[in-house]
């Protein structure tokens, strides 16, 4: 019955939601609404779960004063810290916007920046011209990076060559985005929908469960 | 002696004063000016595959719905619409609502159903003139059943449904399913078998995904394939959560997963753990864990955003070998550049039956086929009906 | 030790410096690059320009710290452009993590113009599971907002008055670098059919160009460069967005140079061991 009582939720649950899907009826989505409110409260139980962990976790490794325990003590005060100063009202000039953009908006924009150096390591070590199939990445990277930016339009502009119109590599960078990366994509997001649809229908028919297996 | 009057004769004298006051109501109602033009034309409906409590109102528009002619800025054009609404028709009409000119519905949502409503479109000129249209109506709401523009969508999903089922029956009889080499997935125990001989731990983040996500779904698969094996090699397995309710249910995999390997005493409840569910926070978290403790192998599976980069880069830099998978396209070309191994999009969801092989599982694999196939024929009738100019086969599936 | 082999194993720092001085020395010293329109920018300009005043768009800002410095200024752009068209803006945000952020930039930019609240422009605020409010703001705003960000009553702000749902905005507009732009095209303009246009970070920009080509989308402003131009066509005093290309355009190029330099020592060093095999 252990096993057997989830699975059969999750079937009733499972074939519930799909055909809910097609169903516009005010009583169908009265029920949706009403799981989703469910779904609401189960999250900020886990919520509770994650931080009562969390905290064991740091309070633990602080106690046995274990290596880099410091740190934990900084995860605290950060945790309970902006929990106590919303208390304080959350308006622009409370302490906890304050904070919110003194602390939290510099670290998350600098993380976000990191992202420049890593691509620029990533592309040294990567973007090599090993096959051709690579050859070809690279090229298509190096045209739409320059396509992108004014300096490679004034580096190559759209020119002529007799009768030939030449496209510059802006026009180049943008039918490289539309045309084959865009087929590319649709394509991938085809195989997407149908694998979710199957991994979904395995889940509910029970043929793989691997949130049960505790 | 005065002659009597005719019938006829009395009637219009009884009726001639009614007419005069009625005339006088009139001229003193029409404004001074020149009148506004109603709309031609009202309709009032249900609001099709809705859940009820809505009724549409439609209309021409006013032939003075117009910008005024070059020269006659003075020219009387239309203000706005308001929509007026009553019980019966012997009701006196309330404004529920108005429409900016240029418009021609309304959709009045404070309706209750089953009750009937009639409706009414009064054009505003921009002199204040009003021109009331003709009532549409009786009509009621309510709501439907079924929505019929999903109609292709649902006989779609029966049919592939349908495919599906009909493999993993195959399967289980026995039929032979071809699956090609997927290296990601083939390099799975390989890379476990190198944290062993390494002594390091193997890292698994899961992603940034709900429990609600199929990717994360995956992710579980192989978290507990991954679990397993490192029960048996008696490695250690990391697996910093974003999500509270993830980290629940990868704790019960990982557990039950030690426990299947008969090395229930491995597992530690600190070893999956949740972080933050703030992606950049989240990253730096892993980021340190990995340059901590450097582990030999990690794994990128589930639902990945603009952090992908960051995590890969940093796993390299700690000289690990990277597995990813993830079904955000955009997240992709960040993990083919940075790790040895990336399962692109489907892949992702094959990897329970290609590691497991297991008929069930292999049979909804060759389904996904099928449905691909299908696809792809519709893609290429499509193609040849557009060229063609066959708007019916293109129109059908299209949805509103 | 051979250059090559230096540079093959070149010390990932050095790169990482490059990049830092080619950011720095554009971001002292702007070089002033000049930056073509695009079809794509112009086509969305010319919607919001073709607006008439008093009219209202609805503006969803949903991005946070991380993403602002590509969206900020798109952000700020538009909202620009609608007080100067003095078009009336109702704003949101359904990202928990910037709706601090944008309710800054909306009083910023208010207050450049003269704006009041609550009579030229109304900021909802944040509220959790952003399909649901998505399509329930179809049936009227007040379900998922009954009250502002500031906690009136919707129905006590002058603006509010007479606007019910998207029928009642001329057009909606997200600024959108999350996996909410999917919920506005699924379920708010696949549903209620309002026009939608998107600005988004240029590595997402790309999933959506064929909601373009459907239709499903009246058109998309790409990252910072697609913000530089919308600031160049509302002529914006402090583009900030514009002094940004010319960074970007340094660090692509010098990102190109590191792929070419990594091609030339792989070939160099590939070509030596193939000689010494032979």
């Amino acid at each position: 019955m252990k096993r057997e009582l989830p699975r059969m939720i999750t079937l009733v649950t499972g074939v519930f939601l799909a055909l809910q899907y097609y169903v516009p009826h005010r009583s169908s989505a009265h029920m949706y609404e009403t799981l989703m409110d469910w779904l609401i409260v189960v999250g900020i139980f886990a919520i509770l779960l994650g931080i009562a962990g969390l905290v064991r976790q740091h309070l633990t490794k602080i106690q046995s004063r274990r290596e880099n325990w410091p740190y934990s003590v900084a995860l605290l005060t950060g945790l309970f810290g902006m929990v106590i100063l919303g208390f304080w009202g959350q308006g622009l000039g409370s302490p906890f916007v304050t904070a919110y953009f003194t602390l939290l908006n510099p670290v998350q924009a600098t993380m976000f920046a990191m992202l420049a150096f890593y691509i620029a390591s990533a592309a040294y070590r990567a973007f090599r011209a090993r096959t051709l199939l690579a050859t070809i990445l690279l090229l298509s990277a190096v045209l739409v990076m320059l396509g992108r930016v004014p300096l490679g339009e004034i580096v190559w502009p759209p020119f002529s060559l007799g009768s030939l119109e030449i496209p510059g590599i802006a026009q180049i960078s943008d039918w490289l985005i539309n045309v084959p990366n865009l087929a590319a994509k649709r394509a991938i997001y085809v195989g997407l929908g149908l694998g979710g649809s199957a991994t979904a229908l395995k889940v509910v028919l029970g043929i793989e469960a691997p949130h049960l297996r505790g | 002696m005065a002659r009597s009057d005719s019938r006829h004769e009395r009637r219009v004298r009884r009726a001639y004063p009614a007419a005069l006051t009625l005339t006088a109501c009139l001229l003193t109602a029409l404004p001074a000016g020149a009148l506004i033009a109603p709309v031609p034309h009202v309709e009032a409906y249900d609001r099709p595959n809705d859940p009820g409590e809505t009724i549409v109102v439609a209309w021409e528009l006013s032939p003075d719905d117009r910008t005024p002619p070059p020269g006659d800025a003075d020219a009387v054009t239309v203000l706005s619409y308001r929509v007026l609404r009553a019980e019966s028709p012997t009701d006196t009409l309330t404004e529920v609502g108005s429409a900016l000119p240029g418009k021609t519905l309304y959709r009045d949502s404070e309706v209750r159903d089953n009750v009937a409503y009639y409706y009414q479109i009064q054009t505003v000129g921009t002199d204040s003139s009003l021109a009331s249209s003709a009532w549409a109506g009786p009509v009621r709401s309510s709501g439907q059943w079924f929505d019929t523009n999903k109609a292709v969508l649902l006989a779609f999903m029966l049919l592939f449904c349908g495919a599906v089922l009909v493999l993993i029956h195959q399967a289980r009889a026995g039929r032979e399913l071809f699956i090609r080499p997927i290296p990601g997935l083939s390099a799975v125990d390989e890379a476990i078998g190198r944290a062993t001989e390494m002594g390091r731990p193997i890292l698994f983040v899961p992603g940034l995904g709900t429990s609600g996500d199929v990717a994360t779904l995956a992710a579980y698969t192989m978290l507990g394939r991954v679990a397993h094996r490192t029960a048996e090699y008696q490695t250690g397995v990391r697996v910093p959560c974003y999500d509270p309710m993830v980290m629940t249910i990868a704790q019960d995999v990982v557990k039950s997963s030690y426990l299947d390997a008969g090395y229930p005493d491995m597992y530690r409840e600190e070893d999956v753990f949740f972080v933050t569910q703030d992606q950049f926070s989240y990253v730096a978290a892993v980021n340190g864990l990995m340059i901590r403790e450097r582990p030999a192998t990690n794994f990128y599976i589930g639902k990945f955003y603009a952090e992908s980069l960051i995590l890969a880069e940093t796993g390299n830099f700690a000289g690990s070998i990277q597995i990813a998978g993830t079904d955000e396209i955009v997240q992709i070309p960040f993990f083919v550049a940075a790790c040895d191994y990336t399962l692109i999009g489907e892949e992702l969801y094959a990897a329970s039956a290609y590691l497991s092989r297991e008929p069930p599982l292999l049979g909804t694999l060759k389904g996904q086929d099928w449905g691909k196939a299908a696809v792809m024929i519709l893609i290429i009738l499509g193609t040849v009906a557009a060229t063609l100019g066959w708007r019916g086969f293109i129109d059908f599936f299209a949805t509103q | 030790m051979r250059w090559y082999e230096h540079l093959l194993n070149l010390d990932r720092r050095v790169l990482y410096a490059l990049i830092f001085i080619a950011v720095l020395i554009p971001s002292l010293l702007p070089i002033g690059l000049p930056i073509n329109i695009s079809p794509e920018v112009e086509n969305v300009f010319g919607r919001i320009d073709a607006l008439e005043a008093g009219e209202i768009v609805l503006f969803p800002l949903e991005y946070d710290p991380s993403t602002a410095a590509e969206l900020e200024p798109m952000a700020m752009a538009m909202l620009r452009h609608a007080f100067q068209k003095d078009l009336r803006v109702l704003a949101c945000c359904l990202s928990p993590t910037g709706v601090t952020l944008v309710e800054d930039e909306i009083a910023r930019v208010a207050a450049e113009y003269d704006r009041e609240y609550g009579v030229d422009y109304v900021y909802l605020g944040y509220q959790p599971y952003p399909a649901i409010v998505i399509m329930t703001m179809g049936e009227n705003f007040r379900t998922p907002f009954p009250l502002d960000y500031y906690g009136t009553a919707l129905d006590d702000l002058p603006m509010m008055h007479g606007v019910r749902n998207y029928d009642d905005v001329a057009l909606v507009f997200t600024v959108n670098a999350t996996s909410g732009i999917d919920f506005w095209i699924i379920y708010g303009q696949g549903r209620y059919k309002f026009p939608l246009g998107l600005g988004s970070a240029a590595v997402m920009a790309t999933n959506y160009y064929q909601y373009v080509q459907s239709g499903q989308l009246f058109g998309i402003i790409s990252g910072l460069r697609g913000a530089a131009e919308y600031e160049i066509l509302i002529d914006t005093e402090d583009p900030v967005a514009g002094r940004g290309m010319d960074v970007q355009s340094i660090a692509h190029a010098l990102i190109v140079l590191f792929i070419v330099m990594g091609n030339i020592t792989y070939f160099v060093d590939r070509r030596r061991r193939q000689q010494q095999e032979a």
